[in-house]
C-alpha cells in the first residue's frame, strides 16, 4: 500500500523583483505534521511534485511552538502561525504564500521591521531609572496582572496587521498590536509617566483614527489579545488627551 | 580614549543583559542576532526564575539556593561564581520586577512564588508559563530604549561566522554574514561577547529552537577557545514529542501539584481518564517520597526511562508516560500554567484540563559551554562568553528556573567586565588580522558554493540528530559513543560533497545551514569523546557500566581544545571551597 501523502502548493517568488510562481509537492504524511515540518521536508528532498528539482523554501521560523512569532504566513488564504498549523486540520492542497502586506524578501520570507519601528515611536519600554539595585518594583495587584499580562503575550507576529483593512500605505495605519503595547505600558505604575507622549503618538496620521473597527485583528490573533477592547479604551484616552492639549494650549 | 567598542553576538536574555549594562555605562554596543531579538530562544522558557526572596516565611536563603544549585548540578559547577549567582538573584528580580516584567501576584500585590525541582522551598518567581517571553521582551524594551537613543546598533538577520584574532591572539573583532544579501563583512571591536545559546539542533530534535546550532561557539573553538564539559546534556523530562521538535512541557506543571504516573498493569487498555487511582503507579513518588514529582531533571528522566524500558509500563506499550494536571481546578490552572496548556492543546488535540498529558523525556539544555574564567572571558583574550553557551553556573545537571538567572547575572557582570578590559587592552598591530579572516571566510564560502557532489546537508543533519540522541543523551555506553564518534567522522567527510540545490546569492537558507552543519558535526565530537572519557556517572551523565559517582578521577572540569585530528582533552580541579562534596541521594531523607 502506498504511503499516506499530503498535498502543498506553494508561492515561490527568488527575490523581490522576480516573478512569483506556484510550486505543487507531494510529501510523506506523519501524525503531528504541521507546515514547518512539510518545508523542512521539501529542504531534504527538494522535489515538486512533477519530480523537477526545486531550491529549499526560504522562510522564517524559530521556535516551532507558537511563541517567537517568526513563522507568520498565509495558508489556505488565512494569515496564521505555520508552526501551529496541522496539516489534518487543513484542506488540502494547503495554500501557502507570503503575508501580503510587508515587503516580500524571498518565497514566504517578508521584512515585518515596521512592527519594531512603531514600538520605538510610541515608546514601548518602562523609563526604569537605572539598572542598579532601587529595590523592589511597584505593588501591582493580582486583578491589574491579569489586565496587563495577556498584552504582554503579544508576540508581534503581525497578523493583526496582515488582515486589517486599514493597514496600507495610504493611511499608514501603525496596527492593533503597537495600540495594544500602549495601553500595556500606560497601564503600568511607572511606565505611566509617559502616557501623554504615548497617546500623543497615536493621536494623529496613521494613528488610532485609522482604526476601521473591522475586528479582523481579534479574530486572527494567535495569543487572543483583546485587541478591539483595547483599541476603544486607548481611543478614548486619546480624545481626553486631546481635549487636555487643547485647553491648554 | 575613543568609546570602547563592544560586539554582543546573540540577543537572548545573556546578550540583552550585557547590552543594556554597557549602553547604561556609556560604551557603544554593535549587537548580532541571526534572528530580530525579540524572537530569540529565550522566549521558549516557561517555568520562572529562582531568587531567595523569602516572600513565603519559609526560611529560605542564598546559601540554601547555593547549596541546592552545586547539589543538583552533582558538585561540577565552580562554587565562587554559582554563590555569587545565587547571592545577585534577589535584586535581579527587583530589577526585573522595576522593568514591567508582569509577574504574578500575592492578593497583597507581592511577587508570588512557585516550588520547582530539586528544592523543597518556594522559590521561583513567575509570569504564568511564559516567563522567558515575559523576561526577554522586559530586556528588549530597554535594549529598543537605549537603540532609539543611538547607544546600540543592532544587526538583526546577520550570522556570526567567526572572530578576528589578532597576531598576538587577541579578539579584535568579528566576521558576519548578512542573510539576506549574503555579504561578508568584518566589524571591528575592543572585545567580544557570544551569547549564542544552546547546541540542540546537533540532536536533531530538542526542546530548542531552530537557530540553536552551536555554530558559533564551534567556529571560536576551532578557532582556540576551549570548550568545557561538552558530555554534560540535560534531558528535560517531560516534553511532547513531536515530527520537526521535542516541545517542553514545563517543570511548573508538576510546581503547581503536577503528578507523573503510568498503569500499574502493562498493557493496560483503559483511557488514563477511567483508570482508578488504586490502579496507577505514581512512581516519582514512591520511589523519592521527599522530593516526589519535583526531584531534579535528570533523576526524573532516568526514572521514566526505567519504567518504560525495563519495567515495560509506557502507555499502551509506546514510551510515554502520563502528567495529570486534570485534579487541579480549572481557574489556577489557567492563572499560572495556561501558556502551556494552550501549547499542549494546539500541538496535540487533547485539553489537559480534562485529560491526562502524555510526555515523554527530550533534549533541553547544554551544561557544557565556552570555557570561561569567573570574569566570563574565555582563554582567548578579548572573547567573552555569557548564558548557555558557556559553561559556568550549571555543573552536571541545571536546576529548572536557574537558566533564566544565570544568563541574565552572567549578563550583566561581562557587560562591565568587557569594558574594563576593552579600555586596558593594548593597541591593534597593524589591520588586526581583519583582511586575513575575510579572506579565508570567503574561501569557505566559495567552496561550498560551487562544491558538487551527492550530499543533501539536510539529510546528513538527520543522520547526525539519530546518531546523538541514540548514543548520547539519557543512557551511554562506551561502546555506543564510538560509534557515534565514528559516525560523525563518516559525516564530515561525506560533507564534503555536500552540493546545494540553492546556489544563489540572495536570502540562501541552505547555504547557511550548510555552514552551520560543518560546525555543529565538530562540536558534536566534543560531546561524544568527552562522554566516552568519563568513565563515571555524575548529573545527566549516566553510564550503567560505570553507575557512580567518581570524585577521585572525575571531579574535574573537562577541557576540549581543538586540533586538526579532533578534539584533545585536560581536566581541571573544580572549586569547591564553600561545600564540600557529599553523595547525591534524592531517594534518602537528607
Amino acid at each position: 500500500m502506498a504511503n499516506k501523502t499530503v498535498q502543498f502548493e506553494i508561492k515561490r517568488q527568488s527575490s523581490p523583483d522576480a516573478p512569483a510562481v506556484w510550486e505543487s509537492y507531494e510529501l510523506e504524511w506523519r501524525p503531528g505534521m504541521n507546515v514547518t515540518t512539510a518545508m523542512m521536508d521539501i529542504a531534504a528532498n527538494p522535489v515538486t511534485a512533477s519530480g523537477k528539482p526545486t531550491t529549499p523554501v526560504t522562510y522564517d521560523s524559530n521556535c516551532l511552538e507558537e511563541i517567537c512569532g517568526s513563522c507568520a504566513m498565509r495558508i489556505n488564504g488565512k494569515a496564521r502561525m505555520a508552526c501551529s498549523a496541522l496539516v489534518d486540520n487543513l484542506e488540502q492542497p494547503i495554500r501557502v504564500e507570503p503575508l501580503s502586506k510587508f515587503p516580500l524578501v524571498r518565497d514566504l520570507q517578508v521584512d515585518r521591521a515596521v512592527l519594531f519601528e512603531n514600538l520605538k515611536a510610541v515608546k514601548a519600554w518602562i523609563p526604569i531609572d537605572g539598572t542598579y539595585d532601587l529595590g523592589a518594583g511597584p505593588r501591582v495587584t493580582p486583578q491589574q496582572q491579569e489586565v496587563n499580562y495577556p498584552l504582554s503575550n503579544c508576540i508581534s507576529c503581525t497578523c493583526c496587521m496582515e488582515v486589517c483593512p486599514q493597514f496600507n500605505e495610504a493611511t499608514g495605519f501603525v496596527g492593533a498590536a503597537t495600540i495594544a503595547q500602549v495601553k500595556l505600558f500606560n497601564n503600568h505604575p511607572t511606565g505611566k509617566v509617559l502616557k501623554e507622549e504615548r497617546l500623543r503618538a497615536l493621536a494623529g496620521d496613521g494613528g488610532i483614527q485609522e482604526c476601521g473597527f473591522a475586528q479582523n485583528c481579534v479574530e486572527v490573533c494567535p495569543k487572543n489579545l483583546p485587541l478591539t477592547n483595547t483599541i476603544s479604551d486607548i481611543s478614548r484616552d486619546i480624545l481626553v488627551q486631546k481635549a487636555k492639549d487643547f485647553l491648554l494650549s | 580614549m575613543a568609546t570602547p567598542r563592544i560586539i554582543v553576538v546573540g540577543g537572548g536574555l545573556a546578550g540583552l543583559s550585557a547590552v543594556i549594562k554597557i549602553a547604561e555605562a556609556g560604551g557603544a554596543v554593535d549587537l548580532f542576532s541571526i534572528v530580530p531579538v525579540k524572537r530569540s530562544h529565550s522566549v521558549c522558557a516557561q517555568g520562572g526564575i529562582n531568587a531567595a526572596k523569602n516572600l513565603k516565611g519559609e526560611g529560605d536563603t542564598t546559601y540554601k539556593h547555593f547549596d541546592d544549585t552545586i547539589y543538583g548540578g552533582d558538585f561540577l559547577a565552580n562554587q565562587t561564581p554559582v554563590k555569587a549567582m545565587c547571592e545577585a538573584a534577589p535584586a535581579i528580580i527587583d530589577l526585573l520586577d522595576r522593568m514591567g516584567v508582569p509577574f504574578n501576584r500575592t492578593p497583597e500585590g507581592l511577587l508570588d512564588f512557585r516550588r520547582f525541582g530539586g528544592t523543597l522551598y518556594n522559590r521561583t518567581a513567575f509570569a504564568g508559563a511564559t516567563t522567558g517571553q515575559q523576561l526577554l521582551y522586559a530586556l528588549d524594551e530597554q535594549v529598543r530604549r537605549y537603540e532609539s537613543e543611538g547607544k546600540v546598533k543592532k544587526y538583526e538577520g546577520w550570522e556570526f561566522l567567526s572572530a578576528v584574532i589578532d597576531s598576538k591572539g587577541i579578539a579584535r573583532g568579528i566576521t558576519a554574514l548578512d542573510l539576506r544579501t549574503m555579504e561578508l563583512r568584518s566589524f571591528a571591536a575592543d572585545a567580544i561577547i557570544l551569547a549564542t545559546g544552546g547546541i540542540g539542533a546537533i540532536f536533531g530534535k530538542s526542546t530548542n529552537s531552530v537557530v540553536c546550532t552551536g555554530s558559533a561557539q564551534s567556529a571560536v573553538f576551532q578557532q582556540g577557545v576551549t570548550y568545557a564539559n561538552g558530555e554534560f546534556i540535560q534531558v528535560h523530562p517531560t516534553c511532547i514529542p513531536g515530527e520537526d521538535k521535542l516541545r517542553l512541557m514545563s517543570e511548573s506543571a508538576r510546581g503547581e501539584g503536577g503528578r507523573v504516573w503510568v498503569p500499574r498493569t502493562q498493557g493496560d487498555k483503559r483511557l488514563g481518564k477511567q483508570i482508578p487511582e488504586a490502579d496507577r503507579f505514581y512512581f516519582l513518588e514512591e520511589w523519592y517520597p521527599k522530593y516526589g514529582n519535583l526531584v531534579p531533571r535528570d533523576i526524573a528522566t532516568r526514572a521514566i526511562h526505567k519504567v518504560v524500558y525495563e519495567n515495560h509500563l509506557g502507555i499502551d506499550g509506546q514510551p510515554m508516560v502520563y502528567l495529570d494536571l486534570t485534579h487541579i481546578d480549572r481557574a489556577t490552572l489557567d492563572r499560572k500554567l495556561g501558556g502551556i496548556l494552550d501549547i499542549y492543546e494546539k500541538f496535540v488535540g487533547d485539553d489537559p484540563h480534562d485529560v491526562p498529558m502524555k510526555i515523554f523525556p527530550g533534549m533541553h539544555y547544554t551544561m557544557g559551554g565556552l570555557w570561561v574564567d569567573f570574569n566570563q572571558m574565555t582563554n582567548i583574550s578579548g572573547i567573552f562568553a555569557i548564558g548557555e553557551c558557556d559553561y559556568q553556573y550549571h555543573g552536571a545537571n541545571r536546576l529548572g528556573a536557574n537558566s533564566l538567572l544565570s544568563c541574565i547575572y552572567a549578563g550583566f557582570i561581562s557587560g562591565p567586565n568587557a569594558l574594563s578590559y576593552a579600555k586596558s587592552v593594548a593597541a591593534q598591530d597593524g589591520a588586526g588580522g581583519h583582511a586575513a579572516e575575510l579572506t579565508r571566510q570567503a574561501g569557505i564560502n566559495a567552496k561550498l558554493l560551487k562544491n558538487e557532489g551527492a550530499e543533501n546537508p539536510f539529510k546528513l543533519w538527520r543522520e547526525l540528530g539519530d546518531t546523538m540522541t541514540k548514543h548520547a543523551t539519557v543512557i551511554r555506553y562506551n561502546q555506543g559513543l564510538k560509534q557515534a564518534d565514528e559516525k560523525i567522522v563518516e559525516l564530515l567527510e561525506r560533507y564534503k560533497n555536500v552540493s546545494l540545490a540553492d546556489r544563489s546569492q540572495w536570502a540562501n537558507t541552505s547555504f547557511a545551514f550548510a555552514r552551520q552543519l560543518k560546525n555543529m558535526l565538530d562540536l558534536a565530537r566534543v560531546v561524544v569523546q568527552g562522554a566516552a572519557l568519563r568513565d563515571e556517572s555524575r548529573g545527566a551523565h549516566y553510564k550503567p557500566d560505570f553507575p557512580e559517582r567518581n570524585d577521585e578521577r572525575f571531579l574535574k572540569t573537562t577541557k576540549a581544545s581543538f586540533t586538526d585530528s579532533g578534539p584533545h582533552f585536560e581536566y581541571e580541579e573544580v572549586d569547591t571551597q564553600f561545600i564540600k562534596p557529599r553523595p547525591r541521594r534524592y531517594d534518602a531523607a537528607n
